[in-house]
């Protein structure tokens, strides 16, 4: 039987790793591509890099720093941050990376998801939505690169997604990022109720125990970024990630 | 062992490169079918729809000289994901006929609406492997692999069916006759499990 996945999400800033709190305060944790290869080693299940500067900048992908990560990774390889384009989609096949991520240029235009799919196939694009608790317990979606606000749900952007072809939902929960205090299990199950692809739920694991409540609520794979680089009260930085036969014995049945 | 990996418009060939480069052999993207010769086995890799793939095949020019080595026995061919597919004598993906060199369908995969089961069929899977064969260990610690794909091979003969792979029902991940081989999953994906199949591909002598 297929099985559920856990995700190690890396965030790159000017090259560098970096792990946010609520997606403020980015602390450097160190070299990306040594980071890579622990994970490689550690055999997960897949890997997520996205550069959280490249679309509030503007800026092209890091191509050499990736064509990098994707000559230590023996596993799929997930890339996001400063696409707008096809041609930068296949460039980033074309280094080695299975799967782009699209967020800031499908907000603003959801062909480009449309035709990333119709080119490469819907499995290797994904559609990833920040989405934030209000004041008064509402849920948004909160805009990374800034920009005027979003007016619709968030729900139905990540329906509009769905409908030109993103192949799985990244669903970030910017309260919890960070936080290791657990998931928005309420975000998870209503991100993927009745939603036909798969749905990675990232945002604040900080056990297995947190995985497995993701899963229950619906997710097909959570994204871990803290608890997988911090370990300790004091976060010193630590790669780990759960043994295969825990991973088993947390997911089966 | 030296590789040769038809550079066709539909494939994402670096990981493939790569996981050869570490498995000891060494690999490179041909653009002319007259270079074939020069190379001891083939893979055929792609991803994408499977009249696009033929049709890739097609205006390259590479039909004829596959169609050639694969029937010749000697050298050995691996087809991985849509390169699988392609060894097939047809997909419910397209109208084109396939190579057609293993007698077996691509069709859609089916799931039992309400199973919560989804297709594609994305991720890790474990694999059972079905008979002795030059290229997955038929004993030993559980294997697992990467897959991504919503077409499945159904083969005329069981024997030519090497691995299956649950997912509502038995897939074949793995098929394959004399010199031909095709695995559904992406070895160049699944770790140690991808490296140790590209090992014995590159040992495999016919």
């Amino acid at each position: 039987m297929l099985k559920h996945r856990v995700i190690p999400c890396l965030l790159l800033k000017e090259g560098g790793l970096v792990k946010t709190a609520r997606f403020s305060d980015p602390v450097y944790v160190g070299d990306p591509i040594n980071a890579i290869r622990i994970f490689n080693d550690k055999e997960v299940d897949e890997l997520m890099v996205l550069d959280i500067e490249a679309s509030r900048r503007g800026t092209e992908p890091d191509y050499g720093l990736i064509e990098q990560f994707a000559g230590e990774c023996f596993m799929p390889l997930c890339y996001g941050g400063g696409i707008r384009t096809v041609e930068q989609a296949q460039r980033l096949f074309a280094l080695g990376v299975e799967k782009v991520c699209i967020q800031s240029a499908g907000l603003a235009d959801m062909s480009l998801i449309r035709r990333i799919a119709d080119r490469f196939g819907s499995q290797s694009v994904l559609f990833s939505l920040d989405v934030k608790k209000g004041l008064l317990g509402g849920r948004a979606v909160h805009r990374r690169s800034g920009g005027r606000a979003e007016s619709r749900s968030w729900r139905s952007v990540i329906d509009e997604a769905v409908r030109h072809g993103a192949g799985e939902i990244v669903l970030n929960a910017v309260d919890r990022d960070g936080t290791m205090k657990g998931m928005d299990t309420e975000l998870i199950r209503q991100g993927s109720q009745g939603l036909p692809v798969p749905l990675v739920a990232v945002g604040g694991v900080g056990s297995l125990a947190d995985i497995r409540k993701a899963v229950d609520a619906g997710a097909s794979a959570v994204g871990v970024g803290a608890w997988f680089v911090f370990y300790g009260p004091h976060r010193a930085v630590l790669i780990t990630y759960p043994r295969y036969d825990e991973l088993v014995a947390l997911l089966e049945t | 062992m030296h590789v040769a990996i038809p550079a066709i418009q539909c494939g994402n060939f670096a990981s493939v490169v790569n996981i050869i480069a570490k498995a000891g052999g060494t690999a490179r993207l041909i653009e002319d079918p007259k270079e074939l010769e020069a190379f001891d086995r083939v893979i055929l890799a792609g991803v994408g729809a499977f009249d696009f793939g033929m049709s890739c095949l097609e205006d390259g020019g590479w039909i004829e000289p596959l169609d050639r080595l694969a029937r010749g026995g000697r050298v050995p061919i691996l087809g991985i994901c849509l390169g699988m597919q392609l060894l097939c004598r047809r997909s419910d993906e397209g109208v084109r006929p396939g190579l057609g060199w293993i007698p077996a369908d691509v069709l859609r995969i089916d799931v039992e609406p309400g199973s919560g089961l989804k297709v594609p069929h994305m991720g890790w899977n474990t694999v059972k492997v079905m008979r002795p064969n030059p290229i997955m260990p038929t004993d030993g610690e559980e294997q697992r692999y990467y897959f991504v794909h919503s077409f499945h091979a159904v083969c005329d003969e069981p024997s030519d069916v090497i691995a299956t792979a649950l997912h509502g029902q038995p897939l074949t991940a793995a098929l394959g006759r004399a010199n031909v081989m095709g695995v559904q999953f992406h070895p160049e994906k699944s770790h140690r499990f991808g490296l140790a199949l590209m090992r014995r591909f590159l040992e495999w002598t016919c």
